[in-house]
């Protein structure tokens, strides 16, 4: 299953990577692979911006704009002018 | 805590069992259809399972009941410990998004249990989805342990244990299989029947009005907008064509609007109602499943905003077109 094509906020900066293969690990959609002892991208749009690669990158080579990827959420934050966050009204969405 | 499951002993660490009783069961049923889910927790702490030493491993995990039994029941036959985090209970994935399964919280919790004085190794296995709220440097840095991240998959430990703590690509990716998304369609269906009750209400007013009164066709035809968005988009999801999930739904919509436009003869002899129907429907079906990119594994919030900005505008002029052409066609006829 793929989703919307180039749109995801992934960004390597190769230049800064010790080669540690964490991001490849903890990758949930299998986006990095390792190229010369050196991480790198070979599928960007399976990225879903969950954040665990820049979170976990100990040189911060990786940037990536994590953020609540539930549509209601973003239109409930429109509505009441706050950050959409993952708690919905009545019984929470996930 | 009431459940069965756990118990106290004097060094403060809590037993835990690997067997699934009738009443997890039916907790976790209850869980699926929206009966308490919030309130579905265990105690944070550390807890025992088997008789473990000081060189049995920890396995980190959330405090909503689901994730623990899962984890405690593809645990048995092992000797090990789980540290258990205050997640509020909710689950690993959510719980990283939001920074509850995090690095401050995984800290204090080796603190407040005495890890250090319990196990003489210095390794912590996290499941893989915690990773989106836990920096293992920083844990490694602050508390000595070094964080191990296992499996997506709680079924997949034993395995991961076996390789030698490796995981196979096929163990890192999270999957979204059909019965993944069955388990998940209560939980769209159920909101969105909330969502439609003031709808309901609205169109019973209106029938005091109206020379010809919303009817049983019309409620199935409404009907037609929560199957598309909220169960047969959900459940078809990887064969229907286009990758906005508001398209998805909008074309399994427009589908089932034609065919029960057709089936209650509006099309054939009132085209102001059948215009007004194929205009609403598939608009408030792509809202439903739209809503589902919340729940799927593998739509990023960069796509969603990209989708929701032609699809928001989309839905609410369709909407409101659609309405006023199914009043004028009901008052008029």
């Amino acid at each position: 299953m793929r989703y919307i094509r180039n749109v995801v906020t992934l960004q390597l900066d190769v230049k800064k990577c010790l080669g540690c293969r964490r991001c490849e690990e903890v990758c949930p959609h299998r986006v990095f692979a390792m190229n010369d002892m050196k991480a790198s991208i070979k599928d960007r749009d399976a990225c879903m911006e969950c954040g665990a690669c820049a979170l976990n990158c100990p040189t911060r080579a990786i940037s990536v704009k994590p953020g609540v990827g539930c549509a209601a959420a973003i239109i409930k934050g429109m509505l009441t002018g706050k950050e959409p966050s993952c708690d919905c009204s009545d019984d929470g969405c996930c | 805590m009431s459940d069965r499951c756990c118990g106290n002993d004097p060094a403060g660490i809590m037993r835990a069992d690997t067997v699934m009783t009738f009443r997890d069961r039916l907790g976790a049923l209850k869980v699926r259809c929206g009966i308490g889910r919030n309130n579905y927790k265990v105690t944070p702490g550390l807890y025992a399972l088997g008789s473990p030493d000081d060189k049995s491993a920890v396995f980190v995990s959330a405090n909503y009941k689901l994730t623990f039994d899962s984890l405690r029941k593809e645990l048995s036959g092992m000797d090990c410990y789980i540290l258990i985090l205050d997640t509020k209970g909710v689950n690993v994935w959510c719980a990283a998004g939001k920074g509850t399964f995090g690095t401050d919280e995984l800290v204090s919790r080796i603190e407040k249990t005495g890890l250090a004085g319990i196990v003489s190794h210095r390794e912590l296995i996290l499941p893989q989805l915690g990773a989106s709220g836990v920096c293992a440097h920083n844990v490694k840095r602050r508390t000595g342990f070094e964080v191990i991240y296992g499996p997506v998959r709680a079924s997949d430990i034993k395995k991961f244990i076996a390789a030698g703590m490796d995981a196979d690509d096929d163990m890192r990716a999270v999957r979204f299989t059909t019965r993944d998304r069955i388990v998940l369609v209560p939980m769209e269906f159920i909101p969105a029947m909330k969502f439609s009750l003031p709808i309901f209400g609205i169109l019973f007013l209106a029938n005091m009005i109206l020379r010809e009164p919303f009817g049983i066709e019309d409620l199935a035809t409404y009907m037609c907008a929560l199957a598309a968005g909220a169960v047969l988009t959900p459940v078809l999801l990887p064969i229907i064509p286009g990758r906005a999930f508001s398209l998805k739904g909008w074309i399994v919509g427009i589908l089932l609007t034609l065919f029960a436009v057709w089936q209650f003869g509006w099309l054939q002899d009132d085209i102001i109602v059948a215009s007004g129907y194929l205009l609403l429907i598939p608009s408030v079906s792509a809202y439903f499943a739209m809503n589902f990119t919340g729940s799927s594994t593998y739509t990023s919030p960069s796509g969603v905003l990209k989708e929701m900005r032609f699809a928001v505008p989309f839905i609410l002029i369709t909407v409101i077109i659609g309405s006023i052409l199914l009043f004028i066609g009901k008052v008029i006829v």
